[in-house]
């Protein structure tokens, strides 16, 4: 380290280091911990020259780091989840996270037979739990770092094989109280032949900073669905990194709903490690004002005859800007890979913005991929006919809005799930 | 008081300049029905996009007035909810918009506008499907995207529902009959006939004389060059469907 580095770091650069240093812990994973802290102390925060950050410069957006977040006290803490618009009740069952901090008095985790959760921090205070930093271990990242160096809490999910869980598994997570920052870490094993369901939710108010991290395993034929509600407060900043890996057969979903954060950037890296396995990767972005919201995937088709879906949708208002990054590796021997990838935006104003960084990067030769991506404004001859009809001009506008978003929320196929995502919609449109 | 006044109206396209309709002049009391035909463009489509308010185009001169009122300044939807409605030549697909949903929106909406509080949802059902089933659109149809994979025929009965649903009082149908085969222009025609009234008037544009044998007209119009250059009764229709439109063709230039 030189004085030099020293002298450029910012304001936020230097705060991170020093709450790290205050702080130290001795817990299970340290060593972890050290590589993380020391990665981020050679790069910093990332700018707009590093390649996988290139739309979303962290180091001018994100102007301080927030002190790490304290529990809440409880009767502010149950205020927080009941506010939440959430999924309902659906869920089976439930864990809950205030501050970033596992609270047992609001989660539901227990009499799901197949189903096991507990909470990391409990884990890390006598051992690495199993699998915790697996895949995390072979992404290099800087949001994944710091939520490696940082992390407190979070949930360690077990899915026994051949288990079918009929109703979700609920993640929440919300923010309260003063300003701070939170970093969850869930380590989420999926057995072979079991059928499950999350909805991961992330709410808050005023000013915070949540930085999360998921890593996520399903084993031979498993059938997952996963649900990412983002509906963080407008002057949150959060940082989302899902690091997943699936074996031969499995059938994935994902699906992240963005419309929190005036800095959000959710961060996708799946790896087919499986043959005839299939991952759905799905989501809308509606944003608005000042905020900023990225999704950034990658997709490793390690091995033959695997099939990837991206499709997102974007409404852009005001003077937000949306990024969307989606990369497909097709490694070497992996024939009859079929990797398809679309994104949409409809841009709601004169000075929204999106901007798309497809990249194929293909090395076996019998494969099928595409991409595509389209941007543009509602249609005036959609519109007319809608107005022809005796609706007025700003409510045929959110239809139109609602419908093009629809298109993508209605293949998640679950009912509740899509009436949910499609409320939540409405409900941003002030329909 | 006539219910639909055209006065000396000229429109270009507003893009290009183009000039479309060189002074139309037009009177349709309630009750009546007119046909506007004439040779390819001669302005039929542009004189119904028009009347409903399509901002691609721009008057020029002259005035619409609608139950005595000049609607120019109005946008679509008022013009809709003051009772106008244009039956699409070609009827747009709208995906992600379930047909039910989108007929309960438009209704809603006019009878707001109107004052008179939204149906509640079980009545506006039943008004549907009674209505749907009149023009043979199944229940299906109802719950598919908006003239998504519909076929023409399909869209243009669906155009009709819509009509009956929302009770207009000026029903102007450009080229209904297009891409019809001969049972469903029964079935669209019929759906028409329904809707005649001593209240209601009927402005439809056709190309040939086919539509009107089921639509039979009060009074036919020849439009060439943006221009009514003939008027008559239901003969002129046939007289047209002989001769051709070579001799209007002529005059209007």
């Amino acid at each position: 380290m030189t004085a030099d580095n020293e002298t450029l770091r910012t304001a936020a650069e230097r705060a991170l280091i020093e709450q790290y240093e205050a702080a130290p812990t001795a817990d299970a994973v340290k060593l972890l911990r050290e590589k993380a802290i020391a990665g981020f102390r050679s790069r910093g925060l990332p700018n707009r020259r590093v390649e996988e950050w290139k739309y979303t410069d962290l180091k001018r957006g994100m102007s301080e780091a927030l002190p790490i977040a304290e529990a809440p006290e409880a009767g502010a803490a149950k205020a927080a989840v009941e506010a939440v618009a959430g999924f309902g009740d659906m869920a089976g069952a439930r864990i809950v996270f205030v501050n970033g901090l596992y609270v047992p008095e609001l989660s539901d985790i227990d009499g799901v037979e197949g189903l096991t959760i507990s909470s990391l921090a409990a884990g890390l205070a006598e051992a690495r739990p199993q699998g915790l930093g697996d895949l995390a271990g072979a992404v290099n990242d800087t949001a994944l770092d710091l939520n490696t160096a940082f992390m407190r809490d979070g949930a360690l999910i077990e899915v026994a094989a051949g288990a079918t869980i009929d109703k979700p598994v609920e993640i929440l997570h919300v923010a309260a109280g003063a300003p701070a920052a939170t970093y969850t870490r869930h380590v989420v094993h999926v057995g072979a032949g079991a059928k499950v369901r999350f909805n991961e939710v992330y709410s808050g108010k005023g000013r915070y900073q949540t930085n999360t991290a998921v890593e996520f395993s399903a084993d031979k034929g498993a059938d997952v669905s996963w649900i990412k509600l983002q509906n963080e407060g407008h002057e949150a900043q959060h940082l989302s990194t899902f690091v997943s890996a699936l074996e031969a057969e499995v059938g994935f979903d994902h699906f992240v709903f963005n419309s929190g954060g005036h800095l959000a950037r959710t961060q996708v890296f799946l790896r087919f490690n499986g043959e005839y396995a299939r991952a759905g990767l799905r989501g809308t972005m509606l944003i608005t004002e000042d905020q900023h919201s990225d999704v950034t995937l990658v997709v490793d088709h390690a091995v033959p005859n695997c099939e990837s879906r991206e499709f997102y949708k974007s409404a852009i208002d005001g003077k937000a800007k949306g990024v969307f990054q989606g990369r497909i590796n097709v490694f070497p021997h992996a024939q009859k890979t079929d990797g398809q990838m679309m994104c949409q935006a409809l841009l709601l104003s004169d000075e929204a913005e999106m901007a798309y960084k497809p990249e194929l990067e293909i090395f076996a030769d019998d494969v099928q991929c595409a991409h595509g991506a389209t941007s543009g404004q509602i249609d005036d001859e959609l519109l007319f006919y809608l107005r022809a009809r005796g609706i007025p001009e700003t409510e045929a506008r959110t239809l139109l809005i609602l419908a093009f978003l629809s298109e993508v929320i209605e293949e998640i196929g679950d009912e509740k799930v899509v009436e949910a995502l499609e409320e939540r919609t409405r409900t941003w449109l002030g329909y | 008081m006539a219910l639909l006044e055209i006065k000396n109206l000229h429109a270009r396209i507003a893009e290009d300049g183009t000039e479309i309709l060189r002074g139309v002049d037009l009177t349709v009391n309630a009750g009546e029905v007119h046909a506007i035909m004439g040779p390819n463009g001669s302005g039929k489509s542009t004189l119904s996009y028009v009347l409903a308010g399509k901002e691609d185009y721009e008057v020029t001169e002259g005035e619409i007035l609608f139950n005595g009122e000049n609607i120019l300044e109005m946008g679509p939807d008022e013009r809709a909810v003051a009772g106008m409605f244009l039956a699409f030549q070609y009827p747009i697909e709208i995906p992600g918009v379930a047909t039910m949903t989108f007929l309960k929106a438009a209704l809603n909406a006019q009878r707001k506008a109107r004052g008179e509080g939204e149906l509640p949802t079980p009545d506006f059902m039943k008004l549907v499907r009674e209505k749907a089933k009149l023009m043979n659109i199944t229940s299906d149809m109802l719950k598919r995207p908006l003239n998504v994979g519909f076929s023409g025929g399909e869209k243009k009965r669906s155009e009709i529902l819509q009509m009956e649903l929302l009770e207009p009082t000026l029903c102007v149908l450009d080229e209904t009959d297009s891409g019809l085969d001969i049972d469903a222009l029964k079935v669209v025609s019929d759906g028409v006939n329904r809707l005649r009234s001593p209240e209601r008037a009927m402005v439809v544009i056709t190309h040939y004389q086919r539509l009107l044998d089921h639509i039979v007209p009060d009074i036919v119009h020849v439009l060439s060059a943006g221009r009514i250059v003939k008027t008559g009764g239901p003969e002129l229709a046939l007289e047209l469907e002989k001769n051709g439109y070579a001799d209007y063709i002529g005059e209007a230039a």
